[in-house]
């Protein structure tokens, strides 16, 4: 058993498990908004800001956007245990990813329900 | 065209700085060679070349090594099968320490082996005579028991390069499921938890190097999903 404390699940099955999940709601919501832009051809503010005043679209979003973050935490976890091996770098750069996506998710949020 | 170029990776590390490739030239007399045989007129050209072998026959596992850039056993690998032209590069498995030309210092990989318990576990009580198995469970050892631990596995794999201290391993994790699927071990549980971590399995990001160099033919790509399968029903 090899300790880890900087990963998403704790656990590698949980990572593992947590980022296919997240990687099928990101398709789906993909292809979702490739299907919206065909059928919207000319697309203006109206439509677009009704689409987002549906609050099943702003929890798909914020689904979407949560999808993202524990992506993108997972996997650029992985890059940097392959990549970086010094030890204070490494724990400095996951740092910087962790805090980045508490960020966009917050702002994600703010813009998702803001005026 | 009878002479084959062979360039042989050579470092010894009470005399050279640095490693550096020799050439040769190995007169075949137009047969169709095990690369070993090639080896073996090398050595008598300069004996001073190191490597190892032993069965000379793709048993005991001890002659893998990098053949024109793949992994390989020497004494079962036909020089027609990896030159390219009437070129041979040798080098030695990549990714473990040089202890000398071909020869690999391989106590990481054993290390790895060592950690998934390669033997089998029953805490019930000794039958008399021997602990029995149903063809059918028998059956689910095929394609893993053959394992010869000859490393061309392991050390044709990235992950384990950046992390044999962390990662089982092809090797490793094709023993650890060859126990986890005997019906007579009874460790299964203790096997599972003591590989759910983000290294020692999840490591493996299926790119079936594994899978392409194995000289016996086996599949550590799927044994791994298999473990994977079993940690997943065995945490949800």
């Amino acid at each position: 058993m090899v300790t880890n404390i900087t990963n998403l699940g704790r656990s590698g099955v949980s990572d593992w498990l947590i980022q296919r999940a997240s990687a099928v709601i990101l398709a789906l919501y993909t292809i979702f908004m490739v299907a919206f832009f065909l059928f919207h051809p000319n697309l203006d503010y109206v439509a677009w800001s009704s689409l987002f005043d549906r609050t099943w679209m702003k929890i798909f979003t914020l689904l979407a956007l949560l999808s993202i973050a524990a992506h993108a935490w997972i996997g650029l976890w992985i890059v940097s245990t392959d990549y970086i091996k010094k030890s204070c770098v490494r724990l400095g750069v996951q740092t910087a990813v962790i805090l980045a996506l508490f960020a966009f998710v917050i702002w994600g949020v703010q813009v998702l329900w803001g005026a | 065209m009878s002479t084959l170029q062979v360039s042989i990776y050579r470092y010894n590390p009470e005399t050279d700085d640095a490693p550096y490739m020799q050439e040769f030239q190995v007169d075949t007399q137009g047969r169709d060679l095990m690369v070993l045989n090639v080896i073996q007129m090398i050595k008598e050209q300069d004996s001073t070349l190191a490597y190892r072998r032993s069965c000379r026959e793709g048993v005991c596992g001890s002659d893998g090594v990098n053949m024109n850039g793949k992994n390989g056993l020497t004494c079962v690998t036909p020089i027609s099968e990896v030159t390219k032209g009437n070129k041979l590069v040798l080098r030695p498995l990549p990714g473990l320490p040089v202890v000398r030309d071909l020869v690999v210092d391989m106590s990481m990989f054993y290390k790895q082996y060592e950690r998934i318990q390669p033997y089998l576990q029953n805490d019930a009580a000794e039958p008399a005579i021997e602990r029995l198995q149903s063809p059918e469970d028998r059956d689910k050892l095929d394609g893993l028991y053959e394992c010869i631990l000859c490393a061309c596995c392991s050390t044709s794999c990235p992950s384990f390069w950046w992390n044999p201290d962390k990662f089982v391993g092809p090797a490793g994790l094709l023993q650890a499921y060859r126990f986890l699927a005997d019906s007579r071990d009874t460790a299964t549980k203790e096997r599972l938890s003591s590989l759910d971590d983000p290294f020692s399995v999840f490591r493996c990001r299926g790119i079936m190097n594994c899978v392409n160099v194995c000289p016996k033919g086996l599949n550590p790509t799927r044994a791994i999903g298999k473990i994977r399968e079993m940690l997943l029903s065995n945490a949800t």
